[in-house]
């Protein structure tokens, strides 16, 4: 039987050390007694602890996930968990991947300890309470705190990282620790009697507590699963949970009981602030009837009508299917990746974008969500029937000489029937009321086509239909 | 009237606002001395917890529970009787810091009645981030709640100091925020949604941008709303549908659904009932499923449009799919094994990194803290087979409802 004492109730590395000897000198678990210096179990050990074995050359490794796991386990109050993290060791040694074995009794009971020791270590960061002692500047900040495992020394970086300008101190009954504004101490336990017994703090805390709870929704077991009564002896706020609890039923049904109030008459009434400014033209005020648009279910779900843009005497027209995310966003058409596809080709074309009207045939975006992302829909031949009017509306502000749909369901919002692009693109088409059409790809289209190659191919074919309306423009120069 | 007392009313006021998390934001701390407060990464601290089950992470109070707009389920509407307060910016201040000192919180939550104009709430509650951040050094946890249509300046300072954003989106659907709400504009608040994130994308880009220009600071927790359920007629679907579409929409991290509650000084067009806090539960759970675990809004809820109250809503699934059960637990795929009920996302992990290494039998289920009432009618394992006809039987749902049960206090 070996029989090894460790420092002190946390003292890792000297478990460590003792139990990578004994590993390496093939001692068995069930041949090895575990105490603490000083501790209850010593007294039953013989009065001269085994000598640490030496280690001759062998050499182990174990994995990085039982060490961390070994840490933390080391500060459970448990007074076996060094035998029982030897005896995983000694298993570990020849089974290097039952570490991952969740379902292994051992490993079960490591991690279940390593978890008791974090949430123990959580409990302190949250339970903590801090009492001022003086005042002001020179004020020091004790606090008293009950754990149920050896966490002050792995608890306390956190508050002195945390509070790291003011001087403080954590009493507990196994142990202190103190920051005095640049090092981190530790001294022996000591009593509740040395904390100090209130703060002038407190009083305004239990009020906020009181006030923040909302009697119509006890849920008390809820609250006891979070904060076990075994901490609420140190908090202040603890001491008034009992009479709110007695007091909510009581309020509540009261609440209930008394019939509703007539609304009062408002104390102030001013402009609510949301309201619309009376629009300034034809086009704006076009725009902001259009906002209000409900004449189609598309509104529901986008994040507002994305309304046509440009000049009030554009000469060209150009007409795109639908919003896309970017656009649905911003509020402004052709502001997302085929927006800039249009704007290079335009350029190249000879086409200034900043002489043309450009809209789409549905003023809003269309899309199912898919967890974080929304997928692109195609909107149905009703959403672009209910959206042609403000089309037909905007055709009637602005009076383009030509019109330039791109894309199917601009094509069909055009010509107010379904048009394929295929056997009508790149020539100049007479619409009824004397305006001529061009119809031609949209540019998202370019975007989805696969390789290089291709995409070079279509774009150039884009913008060459895109010229057909720069020389249209050319030769039809509005009259100013 | 004192700090104390405004505390109270304004504290009151607050608490109908179901967001309280403290999580999600970068990490920082005070160890260069200066200044004082620390954010945990990932799950923030709840620091106490009240009566109703919530915890308290963050101080969380109204600037003023003055409000312009009269929306119907608000305490704190215009024709509302309630006794009225306001702070000043350095009370706020001094109340945080002081609060943070002695442990009680991870920080602040503000929020604020529509006084004059969005503009100018919006421009007070960011003076009380901007002192925290810029004179105090304070690095705790800031939620600041965004007022809709607030000026892009304003938006952009407030996204600099705090770590969170959020702005309610109130109701599931448009036309009952017209009847509770007729001041408040849905597109008014999708639209300030829309703008926050395009800003948080624009952060994001510039964090992983390869360039030597310092990142935008945005918001680093995101944005959050909250809908208010059951003072409205819309049902379980049209809620998660709302969500689905938020979440896709706007990136947002969180929505949180608030029971209603009854209010004091209620307006008659509203409900008075106590509030259907199982109703809220079911909701979070479904929320839940559509965030983790890849069910869709169309899968989770029945034609009935409603969650069913008496089990949980994957459980509900699953009796609904009973052809795809039993599934062996030693073969069964990631996705498939998410579906079994009483499976959460840790114990899939658990059951996959172990299966790698050694076969799943029954006496296993425990460790992998898998409750074995539930699951065991849907899985096969080396040791256990249901029998056929327990999975067919008409009876099986009896077997998970709760027996019913005195509410008690637990005292
Ligand atoms: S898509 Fe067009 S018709 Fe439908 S709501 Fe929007 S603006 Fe109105």
């Amino acid at each position: 039987m070996q029989y090894i004492t460790l420092d002190t109730e946390t003292d890792f590395d000297g478990w460590r050390k003792a139990a990578r000897s004994l590993v390496l000198h093939h001692v068995t678990p069930t041949d090895v007694t575990w105490t603490v210096q000083g501790g209850e179990a010593e007294l039953f050990a013989p009065p001269a602890p085994s000598p640490i074995l030496e280690v001759n050359d062998g050499t182990f490794n174990v994995s990085a996930k039982f060490v961390d796991l070994a840490q933390a386990a080391i500060l459970h109050c448990d007074p076996e968990r060094f035998a029982i993290l030897y005896r995983l060791l000694f298993r570990l040694k020849d089974n290097h991947d039952l570490i991952e074995v969740a379902t292994d009794p051992d490993v079960a009971q490591v991690t279940a300890m390593a978890r008791a020791v974090h949430r123990d270590e959580h409990k302190m960061h949250a339970f903590v309470r801090f009492r001022e002692i003086g005042r002001e500047r020179a004020a020091h900040y004790v606090a008293w705190f009950e754990p149920e495992h050896h966490i002050v020394e792995l608890a306390a970086p956190f508050f002195a990282k945390r509070f790291a300008d003011m001087p403080w101190s954590i009493l507990t009954p196994d142990l202190c620790a103190h920051w005095d504004g640049h090092a981190l101490s530790f001294t022996p336990g000591v009593s509740k009697s040395e904390a100090p017994g209130e703060d002038r703090l407190e009083e305004t805390w239990r009020r906020y507590y009181a006030s923040i709870f909302n009697p119509a929704r006890l849920k008390v077991k809820a609250m006891q699963t979070e904060m076990p009564k075994k901490y609420w002896r140190n908090l202040p706020e603890a001491s008034i949970i009992k009479p709110l609890i007695e007091d909510a039923e009581r309020m509540t049904g009261a609440m209930i009981a008394k019939a509703a109030a007539d609304p009062h008459k408002p104390q102030k009434r001013p402009e609510a602030p949301m309201t619309r400014k009376p629009a300034a033209d034809d086009l704006d005020a076009l725009r902001e009837e259009a906002a209000h648009c409900r004449a189609c279910p598309l509104y529901k779900d986008a994040t507002q009508t994305v309304f046509g843009e440009g000049p009030k005497d554009a000469t060209i027209m150009l007409v795109g299917e639908q919003p896309g995310d970017k656009e649905d966003l911003v509020g402004h058409p052709f502001v997302g990746p085929a927006g800039q596809m249009l704007d290079r080709a335009l350029e190249e074309a000879g086409v200034d974008r900043k002489t043309v009207y450009v809209t789409n045939a549905v003023k809003h975006f269309k899309f199912l969500p898919r967890g974080k992302i929304r997928l692109h829909q195609k909107p149905a031949t009703p959403e672009i029937k209910a959206c042609r009017q403000w089309y037909e509306r905007e055709v009637s502000a602005i009076q383009p000489d030509l019109i330039v749909a791109m894309g199917a369901t601009a094509a069909q919002s055009v010509f107010g029937k379904i048009t394929p692009v295929g056997k009508t693109r790149g020539r100049l088409i007479d619409l009824p009321d004397g305006r001529k059409a061009l119809v031609t790809v949209h540019p998202s289209y370019l975007l989805r086509l696969p390789g290089p190659e291709a995409k070079a191919l279509e774009y150039q074919r884009f913008v060459e239909d895109l010229k057909i309306a720069a020389a249209l423009q050319k030769k039809t120069p509005r009259a100013a | 009237m004192d700090v104390q007392r405004k505390l109270e009313i304004l504290a009151d006021a607050a608490k109908y606002d179901a967001s309280c998390a403290s999580s999600g934001t970068e990490q920082r701390d005070s160890s260069d001395g200066k200044g004082m407060g620390s954010t945990a990464p990932g799950m923030g601290i709840c620091h106490s917890y009240a009566p109703d089950g919530r915890c308290i992470s963050l101080l969380k109070v109204l600037l003023t529970n003055a409000c312009n707009y009269d929306c119907l389920y608000c305490v704190n509407r215009a024709s509302s009787n309630v006794p009225r307060a306001r702070f000043t910016i350095d009370e706020v201040v001094k109340l945080t810091l002081d609060f943070y000192r002695r442990n009680y919180i991870e920080g602040l939550f503000l929020s604020s009645g529509i006084i004059r104009s969005p503009d100018y709430t919006m421009e007070q509650v960011v003076s009380v981030a901007r002192k925290l951040r810029e004179e105090h050094h304070f690095r705790g946890y800031i939620h600041l709640k965004t007022i809709p249509e607030a000026d892009d300046a304003l938006i952009a300072e407030a996204g600099k100091y705090a770590d969170r954003l959020s702005i309610n989106i109130e109701m599931p659907e448009e036309t009952s925020l017209q009847q509770f709400a007729p001041e408040k504009d849905v597109r008014a608040i999708r639209r300030t949604m829309g703008r926050l994130r395009l800003k948080l994308d624009e952060a994001e880009d510039s964090r992983s941008a390869k360039t030597k220009a310092k990142p935008q600071r945005f918001a680093p927790a995101g944005q959050s709303t909250q809908m208010i359920v059951g003072a409205d007629g819309a049902n379980d679907h049209t809620i998660l549908r709302t969500s689905a579409n938020l979440y896709g929409s706007y990136r947002l991290r969180r929505v949180y659904y608030s029971a209603f509650s009854p209010i004091p000084d209620a307006s008659r067009a509203l409900p008075l009932r106590a509030p259907p806090l199982l109703r809220e539960h079911r909701l979070y759970q479904a929320d839940w499923l559509m965030r983790f675990y890849g069910f869709d809004v169309g899968e989770i809820v029945d034609d009935s449009a409603m969650l069913p109250l008496d089990i949980d809503p994957k459980l509900a699934w699953a009796l609904r799919h009973r052809d795809r059960f039993p599934l062996d637990v030693n073969r069964a795929s990631r996705e498939e094994l998410l579906r079994v009920p009483g499976f959460g996302t840790k114990a899939v992990e658990r059951i996959i990194a172990t299966r790698r290494a050694t076969t799943i039998r029954l006496a296993d289920l425990a460790r992998l803290h898998v409750p074995r009432h539930k699951a065991l009618p849907f899985i096969v394992l080396s040791d256990h087979r249901p029998a056929p006809h327990r999975l067919d039987a008409a009876g099986l749902i009896e077997r998970f409802k709760p027996k019913a049960t005195q509410l008690g206090f637990g005292f």
